[in-house]
């Protein structure tokens, strides 16, 4: 559960560049507190630079992004302690035990009694039983249901989601879904990119395609995400067969 | 979170990833002992050349140790890509560099102190008598190395060639380090004995500058 209510997030004009090569171009969006974003879209349309520029992972070339609780805008360096993030990696410490990774992540965020945070995080994942064993030894799927605990740890007002699902079985990600949607339903804000169809976009309540760094299609707040998703998938199963 | 707690919480977990594989001081120490055992059979020095080359070898063996320990400071972030993790932290980006410099640090100072006894019987030299002394020197000297080679090893990870680029741009850097302890230890392993205050003064004083320009630019470092 949020610690303290979804973010509401504003990218400006966003521009990111990596040498040669524009990432995003001009990425302007709001989203509200409690929405449940999808981004969609074929590799290296933007997806990921979009959620490492809202995570505070890279800034943007030009144009900005501001968070807001409510209608008061929060400074830069106070967000981070509201944003969860699942990345394309794991983000684990493989040499450490699952419940060690936990604590540790649990004393950064500043938070009381890291030790219980770790199990009662551990609890929901399905992960009690292995607490003690490390990392090294986790399956795909156990990593990152793991990684999802981690993620969870602080109750962000923002939960980042980089393709959580890989590495999912269909059961883990029928539980990722649910377990969004939960969230979603507590008030958090959720911003994923996800790949073709799964069972995490059942939590979607907005879906966005980029293409080459823009948006191109959106379902805009209320609208129905399904028929981007759709698209999106038509797109990319098209794609994989030519 | 303030500065020091988040620097002990990261020194801990390099603490105890490092004690539980043991990987990299069990490596280093072993490659350390080779370059030292393999100088002295090439050069087979007397007891008044080991006191004037010895201290140069034995910094020139500590400055190879600290470029191969000092190496995967960073890279082992990137295997899960757990220093994005760290960066998502509400916590000064120093501190992650703070908490590697310490512990690099005190894994360097480790390796240090078990070399010494080797190199005192391998070159015939009394460390004994001066091993106050000779200890400030190290943990000077070392402090500049573990801060440098941190710093360097952030820059180097995120480049390609990475296993290359960071002895390139870290031995130049440290040539000064190496200058500064070798005249320092020299003077200490001397007969008569005696401590350099100028030599300590410049030591101390690359650490405080290196030190203080991590901190400036340490956000920036860390970034993509």
């Amino acid at each position: 559960m949020p610690a303290s209510g979804g973010l509401k997030l504003q990218f400006s004009e966003v521009e990111k560049r990596y040498g040669m090569r524009l990432a995003l171009r001009g990425v302007s969006l709001t989203i509200a507190p409690g929405e449940c974003v999808a981004l969609v879209g074929h590799n290296g349309s933007g997806k990921t630079t979009l959620l490492k520029i809202a995570a505070q992972l890279t800034r943007p070339t030009r144009g900005k992004i501001d968070f807001f609780a409510g209608e008061t805008s929060i400074p830069l360096e106070d967000v981070k302690s509201r944003i969860g993030m699942v990345g394309h990696h794991t983000l684990l410490y493989e040499e450490l035990t699952a419940e060690e990774n936990l604590i540790f992540f649990a004393k950064l965020f500043g938070l009381s009694d890291p030790a219980g945070k770790a199990r009662l995080a551990l609890e929901p994942v399905g992960l009690s039983g292995r607490a003690t064993d490390v990392v090294r030894t986790f399956s795909r799927g156990m990593r990152q249901r793991l990684s999802i605990a981690r993620a969870l740890l602080a109750g962000p007002g923002l939960l980042l989601l980089d393709e959580a699902g890989t590495g999912l079985d269909p059961e883990g990600q029928q539980w990722l879904g649910a377990a969004i949607k939960s969230l979603r339903d507590t008030g958090c804000t959720v911003l994923m990119s996800t790949h073709g169809r799964n069972e995490t976009q059942g939590a979607v309540t907005r879906a966005i395609r980029l293409e080459g760094g823009k948006i191109t299609h959106d379902s805009g707040a209320g609208g129905n995400p399904n028929e981007v998703l759709v698209l999106a998938a038509v797109r990319d199963t098209g794609e994989e067969a030519s | 979170m303030t500065l020091a707690r988040a620097t002990s919480v990261i020194l801990a977990k390099e603490l105890r990833t490092e004690f539980r594989s043991r990987e990299l001081l069990g490596t280093t120490i072993v490659f350390v002992l080779i370059v030292i055992v393999l100088f002295s059979f090439t050069f087979n020095p007397t007891s008044s050349e080991s006191r004037r080359f010895g201290p140069g070898l034995l910094w020139l063996a500590f400055l190879f140790a600290g470029s191969l320990m000092l190496q995967s400071s960073f890279l082992r972030e990137q295997t899960n890509d757990t220093l994005a993790a760290l960066r998502l932290a509400p916590i000064d980006p120093f501190s992650i560099l703070a908490g590697k410099m310490v512990a690099n640090f005190l894994f360097l100072l480790l390796v240090e102190v078990i070399l010494l006894p080797v190199f005192a019987v391998l070159y015939n030299v009394a460390v004994l008598p001066v091993l106050g002394q000779l200890l400030l020197v190290l943990a000077l000297g070392t402090i500049g190395l573990a801060a440098t080679g941190t710093v360097f090893s952030a820059v180097a990870a995120q480049a390609r060639l990475r296993e290359l680029l960071l002895p390139l741009l870290l031995l130049p850097v440290l040539a000064p380090v190496l200058i500064a302890s070798t005249e320092a230890t020299i003077g200490v392993l001397g007969d008569p004995p005696e401590l350099s205050l100028v030599w300590l003064t410049f030591l101390a004083c690359f650490d405080v500058v290196f030190l203080t320009a991590a901190w400036m630019v340490g956000e920036y470092l860390l970034e993509e």
